[in-house]
């Protein structure tokens, strides 16, 4: 489904040229979780954002169920964006002043979708957040406010969820709950599911680790798939 | 985002910023009710004006000496300035007998300013040496008494006939006719009978009108000044002439003139010969510029207040870089910034429009009527000014907006996200 081939993405910051992305070849394939690791400066970001049609590869080529994304206008990214993709960030990014449930509304506003309050508060139901769907982000705990951007970002059926560091901003217990969480929407939801993190605990919940350093893959692996039920 | 989305969002983004979007919206108010009252104040001015022409009278053509015969057969009576003395009576009655068509009547005329006393007061007036035609070529009616007579003026009778504003001035009591007033000043004292009152003209500019006050041509230029030529000819300083209201006013003009140049035996006209059509067009020159000078303030404070809407959507796109990356992240596409920008823009222009139109009818209907450093003002509200300044103000708030709708549709959606 999503196909990296020989992906590069470079910045130009000053007279200095940073290979953020320095030829990545990936596959992922439909249904699967995947962790991105590595450590800040390694490009995992960088790869998020081209991976979810936000920025596009310098050279190389990035295919999404076949198209070339990198070739696409600026309003057809903007529709397969919102379409195909939901977004988790390490910040959250609600917006102030809106309550939960027009949160969730928020892309289906940009999609000229009906019935936007019912499906927003069934997204609302799924993520544990039915009582809640009038608050504002400042009435919600961190976890809450991280289940309604998974509600915002779930609202509209992506087929993937890009998390951006989604517990960096969580402790320890609340961030497992989001990751449970995740991992309950790749096997009873089939979403493919893309998380971006640099601590070790967060991957464990992913069947797939993807390591990067310096722009390049320099490891991939595939766990069997009982692994984490087999935890005490 | 359909436009409802949009409205709903700019209204938010507008409460959010209560203060803010008050004075932003307060400087279209301003501009847009400036424009409302300032072009109704120049229309007033203008419409004051010509209701002081056309209460002049009907059909009136005025002929007086040429500024350029200042000086000749200087009397006593102080003329109008500049205005020397190359006109009789004898010309006013020439001009009657002369068969010109279309000419109705013709009431000479002659004025000198000077001191009245009555038993209660004394006041400057403006004295108008008459015929008993003078009512009915002015359009001028009696309130009370009667007007100079014909007898009067063979008897050079020492009748007045007072406008109405200076009846109550020097007879506060009321019941002037009847009483006697008495013109004093330098070696004139002579008393005067009250025979008339005039009746109020009313209206705007009616104001100089009321406080003329008539005796008999005559009597005026034998017993307070003496203004006779070598033959014994009164002069005068106007000659009314009413046309019938048929007649074209520049052929009878044009016929005036040929009479006096004869009468006269000169090359050049020494005199002027002015329909109220002249009048009106002098002065609508006037109000014109008058108009334009105070529409271009008002522009002025329009403009102002556009560039105030455009800082402020400015300052609005840098603060919400973020919520521009959020929205982006979520599908919205460029276009959609753009039109949520534009509409908040539109939405603050078009409100402040509505507000200044309530504002400007509101204010220029206020002063209307009111004196205001003791003038009188009077205003006119343009209907063409209410639509050309609220499209004026929506075109601003669409250009205004544009701008920084601009920019923040063209933000990196990971830039703006990563912004703090």
């Amino acid at each position: 489904m999503i196909r990296l081939e020989n992906v590069t993405r470079y910045y130009r910051l000053g007279e200095e040229v940073v290979r953020a992305l320095d030829g990545v070849d990936i596959e992922i394939t439909r249904g699967e979780f995947v962790a991105i690791m590595g450590s800040s400066g390694s490009g995992k970001s960088t790869m998020m954002n081209i991976v979810g049609c936000l920025d596009r590869p310098t050279s190389g080529r990035y295919l999404f169920e076949g198209r070339e994304v990198g070739r696409m206008s600026d309003d057809a990214r903007a529709r397969l964006r919102s379409r195909e993709f939901g977004f988790v960030f390490q910040q959250f990014n609600l917006l102030p002043r809106m309550d939960a449930i027009e949160q969730v509304e928020l892309p289906m506003v940009y999609q000229h979708v009906g019935g936007r309050r019912k499906r927003a508060r069934a997204a609302l139901e799924m993520v544990g957040l039915g009582t809640r769907v009038h608050h504002k982000p400042t009435e919600l705990s961190g976890g809450q406010q991280q289940r309604v951007a998974i509600a915002r970002a779930l609202v509209v059926n992506p087929r993937v969820i890009l998390a951006d560091e989604p517990t960096g901003a969580l402790d320890t217990a609340t961030g497992g709950e989001i990751m449970a969480m995740f991992e309950d929407l790749v096997r009873t939801h089939g979403i493919t599911v893309i998380v971006v993190t640099h601590e070790q605990s967060v991957a464990d919940y992913a069947d797939r680790i993807v390591r990067m350093r310096d722009g390049r893959v320099v490891e991939d692996s595939r766990r069997a798939q009982p692994a984490v039920a087999a935890l005490p | 985002m359909s436009p409802i989305d949009a409205l709903r969002v700019a209204f938010r983004a507008i409460a959010a910023n209560g203060l803010r979007s008050v004075l932003t919206t307060l400087g279209m108010v301003i501009g847009v009710g400036s424009v409302i009252v300032l072009i109704a104040v120049g229309q007033g001015a203008q419409k004051g004006v010509q209701d002081q022409i056309r209460s002049l009278g009907q059909d009136l053509i005025f002929v007086q000496p040429a500024p350029q015969a200042a000086g000749q057969g200087s009397g006593g009576a102080r003329g109008a300035a500049g205005s020397g003395f190359t006109l009789t009576q004898a010309d006013a009655d020439a001009l009657l007998s002369s068969g010109i068509s279309g000419i109705k009547g013709v009431a000479p005329q002659l004025s000198i300013d000077i001191q009245v006393v009555s038993p209660y007061t004394n006041q400057r007036v403006t004295v108008i040496g008459a015929t008993s035609d003078y009512p009915a070529v002015r359009g001028v009616t009696l309130a009370e008494g009667a007007f100079i007579t014909q007898t009067d003026l063979d008897k050079r009778a020492l009748n007045i006939v007072l406008g109405p504003e200076i009846a109550t001035a020097l007879f506060p009591d009321g019941g002037a006719v009847g009483q006697t007033v008495r013109f004093n000043q330098g070696p004139i004292n002579i008393t005067m009978k009250v025979v008339g009152i005039m009746a109020a003209k009313g209206g705007s500019g009616g104001g100089a009108i009321d406080a003329y006050v008539y005796i008999p041509l005559t009597t005026l230029s034998t017993r307070l000044s003496f203004n006779r030529n070598s033959s014994g000819q009164v002069f005068v300083n106007q000659i009314n002439v009413q046309k019938t209201s048929g007649a074209d006013a520049t052929k009878v003009s044009a016929a005036i003139t040929d009479v006096l140049v004869q009468r006269h035996a000169v090359a050049t006209p020494d005199f002027t010969v002015k329909t109220q059509d002249d009048l009106l067009g002098a002065q609508a020159d006037v109000t014109r510029t008058l108009s334009i000078l105070l529409g271009s303030i008002a522009g002025i404070s329009l403009v102002v207040g556009a560039i105030g809407v455009m800082n402020i959507m400015l300052v609005s796109v840098t603060e919400r870089t973020r919520e521009i990356g959020i929205r982006r992240a979520v599908g919205a596409r460029a276009r959609d910034i753009t039109l949520q920008f534009v509409t908040e823009a539109l939405a603050l222009c078009v409100g402040g429009g509505v507000l200044g139109v309530l504002v400007g009818v509101g204010v220029a209907l206020g002063i209307d009527g009111r004196t205001i450093a003791d003038k009188d003002m009077s205003t006119v509200i343009q209907p063409w000014s209410i639509f050309v300044a609220f499209a004026v103000a929506a075109g601003i708030g669409a250009l205004s907006g544009s701008y920084p709708a601009y920019r923040a549709s063209r933000l990196d959606p990971i830039t703006a996200l990563r912004n703090e």
